[in-house]
């Protein structure tokens, strides 16, 4: 999971975050503002500062936040000046939107707001649907509006082109204000400020909804947000029944607020449609007698504070009932809550004013356990003390503090400066009055509690006289005395804290209190419970800078919006450690790996010399304990061979023992029992190819393939008795699979990574005859053994750079260890294992059929399918019954309507057809009786693999440069698509940071989902829209190249994927088929056409070598069984790139294969036997298989046919 | 960069080569030739010399044998301590192979133990098994494992099963990372200087302050004198399966890593060589 912040503002209004990573609030990196309020969620963050104007922090990436303007210009065709841009009285404008009614000329288009900067001029897209258009890019039709084409035709009277242009969002992890409004009412200075609403709609992207409250009460929604437009577009007033102080917003529907008088109100009506909501209704107060004065609301949870401090849990919310039921107490008091992602929950104390979170919040116990409080320290003091202590030890005496000063002599200028402006009485809004304003605010943060906090204190702050001056005169004179105090202090207590954590301890900073402001009593005890008090001593005098720092630091607000973690999350924030001890701890920790490598190194070396001496020249004794068979034996059941295929109870035992080659061999025997005769089942453990995990819900099974059995697609099917045993038994079967093969420890920088339809992760080490010519390895007797972790896909190269992608999208890269998952112990190594976690959704339909009394209902017709079911419609699935996966997986989301169904859907999420079986559409017409929806529900497993998660982009595609083994590429060229579709470039990726360190973001026009590049830099890539792309002058020199030349797609195809070898390029189209690129030279790497290999493809990967190798959707037997299936094309030379036919290996249920990394060129072997024999082998197994599929050889054949054809004389067999 | 787990491999498949020789005293009917064998270090005597004892039967009378006992340089062996233990106290810098006498004659009963069955062995194997799991996880990981899997950890033994052995000994050098370690280190300090026969007390493989310790840091508490001085000349060898680990290494690493497989860290304080 990658970090992510949680954030804070002190008493004095600076923010801070605390990284879920991290050990320390650091404070935020654009620190000029102080602030009352914030809401945060995972992009961004929302602020009301000081001002009381709101301020926007998107935090940076290496993806810019990039929104396309766009324009059409339309013209007309006369007989006199062709087409011109005299248009006729009648028709649109001749610079207009898409649908000619409004007129918006290029000049027209201004920047929304000052953190927007252009990216480029305009320019013409030359792109419609997928295909590239004649120069100019004009698109021609009979007339405005019509079907435009781009073909210039006889009749063609009108034509238009479209232009661009992007604006860029410029102003990220900086705090930039949200610019006041023009038109509509102007709403007064805010007060509270809350975001969510993320997962009601993703449409549009990054859509959240942001609630205010003015001082006056009133409430506001702000118009308009998602990713391309942060800022948002305009206030509109939200009518209350009374007058507002706060406001929470969950990240779906819930969105409760309190008033004035103490009670609550919910907002009903919240929808895809409406995320306004439509109404409110007011619910009472946790507490008779004092009202609510703070409520903070989640997905399935509200909490709130009553104005006595105490917390209250509200019972029953749900999606259905916003409101709930009732309220329960809670333990502890406190000045607020905040619940963040996962419903999880943060509070200010009322005692100590930290930071607490909730503990043992999970889905079934959402009120939680216990309050724990954060104890980390903060970055800017540990840089203070520390940067004192060296300083001071250096003899320089105004060190750290030396900043601190100079900014506070800078606010001077600037306050006596607003002082003339005020006399001015500049009264608007104009950003120099703004940043008067704010400078005038005492550093309080106005929240009722605090000021009532300020209050209780017998010592007012001058500063309420408004009086600038005053403190400013303070503050000049007294920190320089701190300083100094400081300083000596420090140099005192240098010697004697050198041992430890002397320095933080907290007694000298009390005594270095005390001798600077005598008076104060409160100084002394550094006990938790007067604290709070000294500190808030320490405050009123105005000398937070100083002595803020000594105590634990005071919060006024906190917001976990953007914090993903949830119960089981492991942080390190609650070892008390202060700035300097921790420090300490990451010096010992940074010293670490160098001590490791000598102790360790020194052991090995130990151990290996130790070998020599007193083994060496002692080989010829006998050995005292004789090798001897050892037999492991288990109880299971066995999907057995023949018809009717069922599970039937066996013995099932491995006997392993030596092999003549000192390899360990043995034997796996499966006793059963058939017509009460006793039989056995055996199979060497050195012709195992792969073992293959098939967990369920209900059952315990793995799958054992030969290459025999591969051929029949029928493995041994057992099953085991409990998971444990299962994964027992596959860590047990691996470790002797390895060791008969002699495979130990990581896999080679060759090796061919492929993943399953369930996420698993296999490796293969490829036989220098892998790719031999004319007789390669077939490919069934390929060896694969499993890799922990759970990826959708993995691309390597032959460096051993190795990337993997989740079905969460989230980037991993391989950390060259082995093992993880289920074998521990031996079948992995100790290092580089690190725990993993994938989110993947689960669907299930819900059915109806229309009748003519009740429309449509759940009553189907007696042949229907199941009124909840899966997608065939042949398996009931309701929401109860449905579990997740495997038992490794778990809920981590409830039942929702997915509206990203293909075909589309109605605003309820239905989709509508005659009858089931059919193709759905999105709209419902006179002849749909029929109609489906479907459900999603996220779960997520928690594994542990060789694989580091690359932090923060979400992937859709990568692809890493194919390369020769001795390769001395310095930095290898990555690039990767983002699951928003924009094009990336990674940056410093090296042998030695196989991570690389950061994404370059190419621009384009639309979004992709493929690329691929190739040796020589040639860099393809497919659009969304199913158009190609090639990527001009990409170099080593020029990582990101310079321009898109688009390429037209086989005639009505759209291309899904890309893959690039040495120089072969081979598409797949969406209808699975494979494409060749013919016609590549150096000089014109684009290709002239696309040459047709086979069908029935689903992914193709393409090698250094040019070797190409696919995932099939079917080949010989039933089509269940074969459907993804390895496949290898043979026959592949230098003059002959698109080989003669196909080898079939592992399948089915693979996803992904990549053999990028294998660049090991076969050892040349002249024979003079002729190269039909190979030929006619394979033309016969894909015989064979379309005589044993049966039923399915209709299906199966077509790829067989293809080669057979291709093969040409092997027909003849 | 070689794993961690080729030190457990190279730890188990650690042989001794040892000639053994039939004592002078004992009457045979005739010479009896010396026998040669490569002795598992982590084995006990007793378990592997079977063919010794079949060897020498061939030249002696039935009646003449009593049960077979081993010396080095007049020393009787233990069979309870692992091999590589009794090589490195007692045979450590000296030239191999290893002669060890044989004897079957006047059963030395103040020094050893009877031996009489492979049972005697496996008891007191899975007995050290067992408290140095008390000293590990309070014994709850030994506890909880089933009678079979004992058993496989005796036969992987036994048979010199790498595999079958680790494949339930992994599980008892399972440690929660928060913890940092075991709860205390299974380990004995043998020296032949002393009388006592090992010394063995409770030791933390971290502090109370989180910090690792390491083998110095034990040696410094159990036998100070071990620990060479800065400025010092280096008086004892300190020998685990007959290396010289640094004194930097993590104890529990050590734990993990270099114990017997009766799961003790069994560690040899031995005089520096004179010449």
């Amino acid at each position: 999971m990658p970090s992510s912040l949680l954030w804070a503002v002190d008493v004095y209004g600076r923010v801070y975050t605390l990284s879920t990573a991290g050990q320390c609030w650091e404070l935020c990196k654009d620190a000029h503002l102080e602030f009352k309020r914030l809401t945060s969620v995972q992009q961004c963050c929302w602020g009301i500062a000081g001002d009381h104007q709101v301020y926007l922090y998107v935090h940076s990436s290496d993806v810019p936040i990039r929104y396309q303007e766009e324009t059409y210009e339309n013209q007309r065709w006369n007989p006199v000046d062709r087409f011109c841009e005299k248009l006729l009285p009648s028709d649109r404008w001749q610079w207009s939107d898409v649908t000619g009614l409004k007129h918006q000329p290029l000049d027209s288009f201004r920047l929304p707001s000052e953190h927007w900067e252009w990216e480029a001029d305009w320019y013409v897209d030359e792109n419609i649907d997928g295909e590239p258009t004649e120069k100019g890019g004009w698109t021609y039709a009979i007339d405005f509006p019509a079907t435009y084409t781009k073909d210039k035709k006889w009749n063609s009277c009108v034509r238009r082109r479209r232009w661009i242009r992007y604006r860029r969002y410029k102003s990220r992890d900086t705090w930039a204000k949200i610019p006041s409004q023009d038109d509509g009412p102007l709403p007064d200075p805010f007060s509270d400020i809350s975001a969510g609403g993320w997962e009601i709609t993703d449409e549009p992207r990054g859509r959240l909804s942001l609630w205010a409250v003015s001082l006056q009460g009133k409430m506001w929604y702000r118009e308009g947000i998602h990713h391309h437009n942060p800022e948002g577009s305009m206030w509109t007033e939200v009518t209350t029944p009374g007058e507002v102080v706060q406001i929470s917003c969950g990240p779906s529907d819930l969105v409760w607020a309190v008033l004035w008088e103490g009670q609550l109100l919910v907002r009903e009506g919240i929808s895809r449609e409406n995320p306004k909501g439509s109404s409110w209704v007011v619910v009472d107060s946790p507490s008779t007698e004092v009202g609510a004065i703070h409520v903070a609301v989640g997905i399935n949870v509200v909490w709130a504070v009553t104005k006595d401090r105490k917390v209250w849990f509200r019972r029953g919310i749900n999606s259905h009932n916003p409101c709930g039921t009732g309220w329960i107490g809670m333990v502890g008091e406190m000045v607020m809550v905040n619940v963040g992602l996962n419903d999880q929950v943060w509070g200010i104390s009322c005692e100590d004013r930290a930071v607490y979170i909730r503990q043992g919040v999970t889905s079934s116990e959402l009120s939680g356990k216990t309050w724990r409080a954060i104890a980390v320290a903060r970055d800017d003091d540990r840089s203070r003390s520390g940067s004192a202590n060296s300083l001071a030890s250096a003899g320089c005496f105004f060190s750290g503090e030396v900043r601190v000063q100079s900014q506070s002599s800078v606010m001077n200028d600037a306050e006596s400066s607003s002082e003339t402006e005020r006399s001015q009485a500049a009264q608007s809004t104009s950003l120099t009055h703004a940043d008067a304003m704010k400078r005038r605010i005492p550093k309080v943060t106005s929240d009722s509690f605090i000021s009532e906090l300020v209050s209780d204190k017998e010592r007012k702050p001058d500063r309420d006289g408004r009086d600038g001056q005053t403190p400013s005169i303070q503050e000049d004179g007294a920190p320089q005395e701190q300083a100094s105090a400081d300083q000596e202090t420090s140099v005192e207590l240098l010697p004697q804290s050198s041992g430890q954590q002397g320095a933080r301890d907290p007694k000298w900073s009390n005594v270095d209190l005390e001798e600077a402001q005598p008076p104060l009593p409160a100084a002394a005890s550094d006990t938790t419970e007067t604290s709070s008090l000294s500190s808030v001593a320490t405050y009123n005098l105005g000398m937070e800078e100083q002595y803020g720092v000594d105590e634990h630091p005071l919060w006024a607000w906190v917001s976990g919006g953007g914090c993903a973690m949830d119960s089981h999350t492991h942080l390190n924030w609650f070892s008390a450690s202060t700035g300097v001890s921790s420090s300490v701890q990451s010096m010992s920790l940074s010293i670490t790996p160098a001590q490791t490598a000598a102790w360790r190194k020194q052991i090995f070396e130990q151990l290996s010399e130790r070998s020599k001496r007193e083994m060496e020249n002692f080989k010829h004794y006998e050995q005292a304990i004789e090798q001897s068979v050892w037999v492991k034996k288990g109880n299971m059941q066995w999907w057995r061979d023949w018809k009717p295929n069922k599970w039937i109870d066996v013995r099932f035992a491995l006997e392993q023992f030596s092999g003549t080659d000192g390899n360990r061999d043995g034997i796996l025997f499966i006793y059963y029992t058939f017509n009460d005769e006793k039989k056995y089942l055996h199979a060497f453990i050195n012709e195992i190819t792969v073992l293959v995990p098939v967990l369920n819900d209900t059952k315990h099974t793995f799958a054992i393939y030969t290459p025999e059995r591969t051929k029949q697609r029928w493995p041994i099917w057992l099953t085991a008795a409990t998971e444990q045993e299962m994964h027992d038994w596959l860590a047990l079967l691996n470790l002797s699979c390895c060791d008969s093969r002699g495979i130990h420890g990581a896999p080679c920088k060759q090796a061919i990574w492929s993943t399953t339809c369930k996420g698993d992760i296999y490796v293969c080490e490829p036989a220098p005859n892998l790719e031999a010519v004319p007789y390669p390895l077939p490919c069934d007797q390929m060896f694969w053994r499993q890799i922990g972790g759970h990826l959708r896909l993995v691309e390597s190269n032959s460096l051993g750079i190795v990337w993997g992608i989740g079905y969460d999208h989230t980037a991993w890269v391989y950390t060259g260890g082995y093992g993880g998952g289920f074998s521990q112990g031996l079948g992995s190594s100790t290092d580089n294992i690190h725990t993993q976690t994938d989110v993947k959704s689960v669907y299930i339909y819900e059915n109806q059929r229309w009748n003519p009394v009740t429309g449509y209902s759940s009553r189907g017709l007696p042949t229907d399918r199941y009124m909840w079911s899966d997608v065939s419609g042949l398996q009931e699935c309701t929401k109860a019954s449905t579990k997740p996966p495997s038992p490794q997986w778990t809920w981590v989301s409830d039942w929702c309507i997915d509206y990203n169904t293909s075909g589309g859907t109605d605003r309820e999420g239905w989709q509508y057809a005659a009858d089931f079986p059919a193709t759905y559409h999105g709209y419902k017409t006179m002849k749909d009786f029929v109609r489906r929806r479907r459900w999603a529900r996220k779960c997520k497993i928690t594994t542990t693999g060789p694989w580091l998660e690359v932090p923060p982009i979400a992937l859709w595609d990568l692809t890493i440069l194919p390369c020769s083994s001795q390769s001395s590429v310095e930095e290898v060229s990555l690039w990767g698509i983002s699951n928003k579709g924009d094009v990336l470039c990674r940056i410093g990726v090296t042998q030695q940071s196989p991570a690389g360190t950061s994404w370059l973001h190419v621009g384009t026009d639309q979004p992709f989902k493929s690329i691929s590049i190739g040796g020589g830099y040639q860099v393809w890539a497919i659009a969304r829209d199913g158009s190609t792309f090639y990527r001009g002058s990409v170099s080593a020199q020029n990582p990101a190249g310079d321009c898109w030349y688009h390429i037209p797609s086989p005639p009505r195809q759209k291309l899904k994927q890309v893959s690039v070898g040495r120089t072969s390029v081979y598409v797949v189209d969406e209808n699975s088929n494979l494409w060749y690129r013919q016609g590549l030279t150096p000089s014109y790497p684009q290709g002239s056409s696309w040459e047709h290999i086979s069908n029935n493809v689903r992914r193709v990967s393409v090698g250094p070598l040019d070797q190409v190798w696919i995932i099939a959707d079917k080949v010989q037997g039933s089509h269940s069984l074969s459907c993804g299936t390895v496949c290898h094309r043979v026959g592949v030379q230098p003059m002959e790139p698109k080989g003669q036919s196909w080898d079939y290996g592992i399948g089915g249920g693979w996803e992904h294969i990549t053999i990028r990394g294998n660049s090991q060129e076969a050892p040349r072997i002249v024979m003079p036997v002729p190269a039909e024999n190979t030929l006619e082998k394979k033309g016969r197994v894909a015989e064979e298989g379309g005589e044993g599929g049966g039923r399915t050889a209709s299906i199966s054949s077509v790829l067989c046919i293809k080669e057979e054809e291709l093969n040409g004389n092997a027909v003849s067999c | 960069m070689a794993d961690d787990k080729d030190v457990l491999r190279d730890v188990w498949f650690g042989r001794i080569p040892t000639s053994f020789t039939l004592y002078q005293d004992e009457i045979t009917e005739r010479e009896a030739d010396p026998y040669y064998l490569l002795l598992p270090r982590v084995s006990y005597l007793t378990l592997v010399t079977d063919k010794v004892k079949k060897h020498f039967q061939k030249v002696m009378k039935q009646e003449d044998m009593g049960e077979m006992w081993l010396e080095y340089e007049g020393t009787p062996l233990k069979w309870h301590y692992p091999i590589g233990l009794l090589f490195d106290l007692h045979a450590s810098n000296t030239a191999l192979p290893w002669n060890i006498t044989v004897h079957f004659k006047n059963f030395p009963e103040k020094d050893l133990l009877h031996c009489t069955s492979n049972y005697v062995i496996e008891a007191h194997f899975m007995s050290c098994i067992k408290e140095a799991d008390v000293l590990k996880h309070k014994g709850q990981v030994i506890n909880e494992m089933q009678k079979k899997d004992h058993k496989q950890l005796w036969m992987g033994l036994q048979n010199d099963k790498f595999d079958q052995f680790w494949a339930i000994n992994r599980k008892l050098m399972e440690y929660s990372v928060e913890e940092g370690g075991f709860r205390y280190i299974p380990f004995r300090i043998y020296q032949t200087t002393s009388d006592r026969p090992f010394i063995q007390k409770l030791f933390r493989p971290v502090t109370a302050e989180g910090q690792t310790h390491t083998l110095g840091d034990l040696l410094k508490e159990m036998f100070s004198a071990a620990v060479t001085p800065n400025d010092g000349e280096k008086k004892y060898q300190v020998v685990i399966h007959g290396i010289e680990p640094v004194l930097e290494t993590p104890l529990q690493w050590l734990s993990e890593h270099l114990s017997y497989p009766d799961n003790f860290l069994h560690i040899i304080v031995i005089p520096m060589p004179t010449d």
